[in-house]
C-alpha cells in the first residue's frame, strides 16, 4: 500500500472546475457539430466559471486560518480566495463580452484555453513555494499566448502572440533564475522557509529577490517591463485583452504581495523601495505614454500599465491596510477594464477596423448604452466619486500616507492629473465630435444586436458603481484576506 | 430624511428623465417640473429650520466605510441653508431658460443640469469631508458635458481649460483630504479637530480658490463664461462658485486656524487685487458675457475679503453676499442669453438702443443692474458695506479698496446698461428684436423679486446665518 498525501479537495475545487470546463470545451471541439460548438464550449465554460466562484467563495468562508498543503506548496487562505472569487467572477464577464466575436475557426479552443488560463491564475494565487509559482505563472501563460495569436487569420494577432512569447518568455526565465538564486541562497523553496532561513543581506538572496519581482512585474505590465502590453493588448482579439488586463493584472498583483511578506519580510526595507520606484515609473510612463496615443486599444493599455503603478503604491505599503486596498482597487478596476475592452471590441465590430479616436466620435449619440457606459469606465479609471475607481485611490493614497510615503501620494496625484487628460479625452470624442464630421462609414447596415455583450457591459457597470456605494462590505471581504498574510 | 431628500430628488429626476424616451417638450417640462418640487422641498425643508437655534439641523448619519472614518453624513446650518436655497432657485430658473430655448438633446441636457442641481446641494450640504470632497468633483462630470456639448464655437477649448485648473485644484484637495482624514482618523467635520499643518491647508485653499475663482486662479473664467451656454454659466457663476464660499467657512476657517492666521494677509491682498483687477477688466470688456464675468471674478473676490475678515461683520456680509451674487449673476447671466438670442452677438459695439420699443426688457435689466452695482438700499450694498466694516478691523486700506470696488462697480455696470440699452440702435438690434416674451420673465422676475425682497429685509438672511449671529465664535469653536 502507497502512503498518498493527503489532498484538500476543496481547496483545489476552483481550479479543478475550471479545468473541468476546460476539457469538455476542448472535446466539444471534436466531438460537437460544428453549429452548435461555441454554445456548447461558451456554456460549459461559463459554468465551470460560475461554479469556480462558488466554490471560492467557501473556501472564503470556510478558512478562517490559513493552511498550508501538499507539503508546503499550496496555500489555502482567504488572499486566494478572494483572488480567485474576483477571477472568477472577471472570466465569467469575458465569456459574455466575447459571445459576439466571429471567428471562422477555433470557437471552442479558444473557450477551452479561456477556462484554462483561468484555471492557471486560480493555482498561481495559491502558490506558495517558487516551484508552485513557476508552474502557475506557466501554466496561465501558455494558455494567454495561443489566445493572442488564435485569430490566425490576422497579421496583427500572430504578430502579438510571438511578441508575447519572446517578452514573456524572458519574463518567465528571469522569474526562474531568480527563484534559483533565491534556493541557492537559502536551501529552501516554499515561501514560509525561505523567510524562516533568514539568509540575511546575502548578495545572491538579494539579487534573486530582485529578479523574482521583475519577473512578476513583467505579468503586471509595470514599467519598465510593460513593452510587450500596448502591442499585445492591441493586437490581441479584444475580449482576450479584456481578460488579460483584468485577470493577469489581478493574479500577478495578489502574487507580487504574497511572495514579498511571506518570503521576504527581512528584505522589506529593500522590496518596498523597489517597489515604489517600479510604481512611480509606472506611473510616468503609462500616463504620459498613453497621452500620445490614437488607438484606443493601446491608450488602454498604457493605462493599465499607469494602473499597476497605482496599486504597486498599495503594495509598497507592505502594511495590512496596503493589502486591504490593493484588494479592494482589483474589483472595480477588473470591471472597469473588462467593460472599456467590451465597448471597445462592438465599436470594432461595428466599423469592422480598429478603433482610433476618431473612430469613437459620435458613439455617445449613437448609441447612448455603449457611450454612457465608456463614459462611466473613463472617469471611474481617472478615479471620480461615484464609481469604485475613486475609492480604490483613496484607499491606495491613505494606506500609503499612513506609512509616511507622503511623497507616493503626491506622485499618485501627479499622475491623477495627467491621465485626466486622455480619459476626458475620450469622453470628449465620444460625446463632443460627431461622427458625420469625419465622415466616418460604418461597416454597412444596423449595428448587430450584442445582446451578451450589453450584459457583460451592464455588470461592469453595476460593479463600477456599486463598488463605490458598497465599499465597506467588500473591503470587508479585503480585510479578512489581508489577514491571511503576515504582517 | 430632508435633507437626503433634497439631494435625492434632483438626482433621481435626472435618471427618470435619461431613461425615459419622452418627446422633447415633455422631458424638458418634466426637468422643469422636477426643478420647481425641489424648491418646494427646499421651502418645507426651510420652514422645518429652526433659525434661532442655529447649530447643525435637519442632520443625518450614516456610516459608509467604518474602518477609514467616512460616514455619510449631511446637514445643514443657517448659512449653508441660504446657499442651498439660492442654488435650487437659480438652477430652477436655468432649467426653465433651457425649456424655453429648447435645447438641442433635452433628456441628455437636462438629465445632467439635474445631476448638477443634486451634487450641488450635496456640497452645501455635506459634513463628512469625504461626501464634500465626493459631490465637489461630481459637479464637474455634467459640467464638463454641458459646457463641450451645448457651448459656444469654442467650446473645447474652454472644457479643456476649465476642467485642467478644476482638476489640478481637486487633485491637491484631494492629497489634502487624504492627509487630513488619516491624520484625524475620521473624515467627519463634526468629529475632526483642527490641524496645523499648511501643506494641508494650502491643498484646500487653492482648491477653493480655484473653484471661487480667486486672483490668480482665474485663467479658466474668461473662456468658460464665454463659451458655456448662458444658462450653464448662471449655473457656474451663481452656485457653482458658492461651493468655494462653503469650503472656506466649513473647512479651511473651522479647521485650519493657525494657517489661516499665517496668510490671511496673503489672502486678503489676493482677494483686494481680483476685486480691483476683476472690475477694470469687467470695465474694459468688449462683450456682455465678458463684463458678467469679470464682475463675477471681482465679487467673489470681494466675498473673499469679508470671509478673511474673520470677524462678525465679514462673515455675515460673506454669506449675505453670496446669496445676493448668485442670485444677480444668474439674473444677468439670462438677461444676456435673452439678448444674445435676440442679436445673435453680445459685442456692445453692435448692441445699443434696446430700451426703446422694450419696456420690459429695459426695466428689469434696470432694476437688476441697480442691485448690481449696490445702489445703497439695495441688498449687495447691505453685504458690501458688513465686509467693509468688517475689513476696516483688519486695516483701513482694504476698506479702501473695497470702496474702490464699488465705485468700478458702478461704473462698469452703468457701461453695460447704457451699451444695451441706450445710445444709437446698435447694427444687431434689429426692430424685429422682440420685448422679453411672458415665458422669458416669469423666469427673471423671481430672480429680481428675490432680489428686492432681500433689498428690503436683508437681516432674513444676515441674522440668521451663524448661531446667535456670532459668526466669528461660531468659527473659531469649528461649528460645535
Amino acid at each position: 500500500m502507497i502512503e498518498t498525501p493527503k489532498v484538500d479537495w476543496l481547496a483545489l475545487s476552483p481550479v479543478l472546475a475550471l479545468l473541468g470546463a476546460s476539457g469538455i470545451a476542448l472535446l466539444a471541439a471534436v466531438l460537437v457539430p460544428p453549429w452548435m460548438r461555441k454554445t456548447v464550449s461558451a456554456v460549459s465554460v461559463f459554468a465551470g466559471f460560475v461554479v469556480a466562484a462558488v466554490f471560492a467563495g467557501i473556501v472564503f468562508d470556510d478558512t478562517p486560518q490559513p493552511e498550508i498543503l501538499l507539503s508546503e506548496s499550496m496555500a489555502r487562505d482567504q488572499l486566494g480566495a478572494l483572488a480567485q472569487l474576483i477571477l472568477a467572477i472577471t472570466g465569467a464577464a469575458v465569456v459574455f463580452a466575447a459571445w459576439s466575436e466571429r471567428r471562422r475557426r477555433h470557437d471552442a479552443e479558444y473557450y477551452s484555453l479561456l477556462a484554462a488560463a483561468g484555471a492557471g491564475m486560480m493555482f498561481f494565487v495559491q502558490a506558495e513555494n517558487l516551484m508552485t509559482l513557476f508552474l502557475g505563472l506557466e501554466w496561465f501563460s501558455l494558455c494567454l499566448y495561443i489566445l493572442v495569436a488564435i485569430d490566425t487569420e490576422r497579421a496583427t494577432s500572430l504578430e502579438a502572440g510571438l511578441k508575447y512569447v519572446i517578452v514573456g518568455g524572458f519574463g518567465s526565465a528571469v522569474l526562474l533564475f531568480g527563484s534559483a538564486l533565491v534556493f541557492g541562497a537559502t536551501g529552501e523553496l516554499g515561501f514560509a522557509q525561505i523567510a524562516a532561513a533568514e539568509a540575511g543581506d546575502d548578495a545572491f538572496l538579494v539579487t534573486g529577490l530582485a529578479m523574482i519581482l521583475a519577473g512578476l512585474a513583467f505579468k503586471v505590465s509595470a514599467a519598465p517591463f510593460h513593452m510587450w502590453t500596448p502591442d499585445v493588448y492591441q493586437g490581441a482579439p479584444t475580449s482576450v485583452t479584456a481578460f488579460m488586463s483584468a485577470a493577469t493584472k489581478t493574479a500577478a498583483l495578489v502574487v507580487t504581495i504574497r511572495v514579498l511578506v511571506t518570503a521576504f519580510p527581512d528584505e522589506s526595507q529593500i522590496w518596498t523601495i523597489a517597489v515604489a520606484v517600479i510604481a512611480c515609473v509606472s506611473l510616468a510612463w503609462g500616463n504620459l505614454a498613453a497621452l500620445a496615443q490614437r488607438d484606443v486599444k493601446r491608450i488602454l493599455a498604457f493605462s493599465s500599465v499607469s494602473h499597476a503603478g497605482f496599486m504597486l503604491i498599495a503594495v509598497a505599503a507592505a502594511s495590512e491596510r496596503g493589502t486591504e486596498a490593493l484588494l479592494y482597487y482589483l474589483v472595480p478596476y477588473s470591471a472597469m477594464s473588462v467593460g472599456a475592452f467590451a465597448v471597445v471590441a462592438a465599436r470594432e465590430r461595428e466599423l469592422d477596423k480598429p478603433v482610433t479616436l476618431e473612430g469613437l466620435a459620435g458613439l455617445g449619440w449613437e448609441r447612448p448604452f455603449y457611450g454612457v457606459a465608456l463614459w462611466i469606465f473613463m472617469l471611474g479609471m481617472a478615479g471620480f466619486p461615484l464609481t469604485g475607481g475613486f475609492f480604490g485611490k483613496l484607499f491606495v493614497f491613505s494606506a500609503a500616507y499612513e506609512v509616511g510615503d507622503w511623497w507616493l501620494v503626491l506622485a499618485g496625484v501627479a499622475a491623477t492629473a495627467l491621465s485626466l487628460a486622455y480619459y476626458l479625452n475620450i469622453v470628449r470624442w465620444l460625446y463632443m465630435r460627431s461622427g458625420a464630421e469625419l465622415r466616418l462609414a460604418p461597416a454597412g447596415g444596423s449595428p448587430p444586436r450584442e445582446l451578451a455583450l450589453g450584459v457583460a457591459v451592464t455588470a461592469a457597470i453595476v460593479v463600477t458603481v456599486g463598488s463605490f456605494f458598497a465599499a465597506q462590505p467588500i473591503l470587508d471581504l479585503a480585510s479578512d484576506a489581508a489577514s491571511s498574510l503576515p504582517f | 430624511m430632508l435633507t437626503t431628500a433634497l439631494i435625492l430628488l434632483p438626482v433621481a429626476a435626472a435618471l427618470v428623465i435619461a431613461i425615459l424616451p419622452l418627446p422633447r417638450e415633455l422631458t424638458a417640462g418634466l426637468a422643469f417640473l422636477a426643478a420647481l418640487m425641489e424648491v418646494g422641498l427646499w421651502i418645507v425643508t426651510a420652514a422645518r429650520f429652526d433659525f434661532e437655534e442655529g447649530g447643525l439641523q435637519l442632520g443625518t448619519t450614516e456610516e459608509w466605510v467604518e474602518s477609514l472614518g467616512i460616514s455619510y453624513s449631511v446637514g445643514f446650518y443657517g448659512f449653508s441653508l441660504w446657499l442651498t436655497g439660492v442654488a435650487v432657485v437659480v438652477s430652477a430658473a436655468a432649467i426653465g431658460y433651457a425649456l424655453w430655448v429648447g435645447r438641442d438633446r433635452p433628456r441628455a441636457y437636462h438629465a445632467l443640469m439635474l445631476f448638477l442641481t443634486g451634487a450641488v446641494v450635496a456640497t452645501f450640504a455635506a459634513q463628512d469631508l469625504l461626501l464634500f470632497y465626493v459631490s465637489f468633483e461630481a459637479m464637474l462630470i455634467p459640467l464638463y458635458v454641458l459646457v463641450g456639448v451645448w457651448g459656444g464655437a469654442r467650446r473645447q477649448a474652454a472644457t479643456l481649460t476649465f476642467v485642467v485648473y478644476t482638476m489640478a485644484g481637486s487633485l491637491l484637495m484631494l492629497a489634502s483630504v487624504v492627509a487630513f482624514g488619516v491624520t484625524q482618523d475620521t473624515f467627519s467635520l463634526l468629529d475632526s479637530g483642527t490641524s496645523d499643518n499648511t501643506w494641508i491647508f494650502l491643498g484646500f485653499a487653492v482648491a477653493f480658490a480655484v473653484k471661487a475663482p480667486l486672483f490668480p486662479f482665474h485663467g479658466w473664467l474668461p473662456l468658460t463664461y464665454r463659451e458655456a451656454p448662458p444658462e450653464v454659466a448662471a449655473v457656474l457663476s451663481a452656485i457653482v462658485s458658492k461651493t468655494a464660499v462653503y469650503g472656506f467657512l466649513v473647512i479651511v476657517l473651522a479647521k485650519f486656524p493657525e494657517p489661516v492666521r499665517d496668510f490671511t494677509g496673503l489672502i486678503l491682498v489676493l482677494a483686494g487685487a481680483g476685486l480691483v483687477y476683476g472690475s477694470l477688466l469687467a470695465f474694459r470688456a468688449p462683450d456682455l458675457r465678458g463684463i458678467v464675468a469679470y464682475s463675477s471674478l471681482a465679487q467673489m473676490g470681494l466675498i473673499v475679503l469679508g470671509l478673511f475678515a474673520l470677524n462678525d461683520l465679514g462673515l455675515d456680509g460673506a454669506v449675505l453676499l453670496s446669496v445676493a451674487h448668485a442670485l444677480i449673476s444668474a439674473t444677468m447671466f439670462l438677461l444676456v442669453g435673452m439678448v444674445e438670442r435676440r442679436c445673435g452677438s453680445g459685442e456692445l459695439e453692435v448692441l445699443g438702443g434696446m430700451a426703446r420699443g422694450r419696456p420690459v426688457f429695459a426695466t428689469v435689466l434696470l432694476v437688476a443692474g441697480m442691485v448690481a452695482l449696490a445702489v445703497p438700499g439695495s441688498v449687495t450694498f447691505a453685504g458690501e458695506f458688513l465686509i467693509m466694516a468688517g475689513v476696516y478691523e483688519e486695516g483701513w486700506g482694504y476698506a479702501a479698496v473695497v470702496a474702490l470696488g464699488i465705485v468700478l462697480a458702478a461704473m462698469y455696470v452703468l457701461r453695460l446698461i447704457s451699451a444695451v440699452l441706450h445710445v444709437r440702435p446698435g447694427r444687431a438690434v434689429h426692430d424685429e428684436a422682440l420685448d422679453l416674451r411672458p415665458g422669458e420673465l416669469a423666469l427673471v422676475l423671481p430672480l429680481v423679486a428675490c432680489l428686492i425682497a432681500l433689498s428690503v429685509w436683508p437681516a432674513l438672511v444676515s441674522q440668521s446665518s451663524f448661531s446667535g449671529d456670532r459668526p466669528a465664535r461660531v468659527i473659531s469653536e469649528g461649528f460645535r
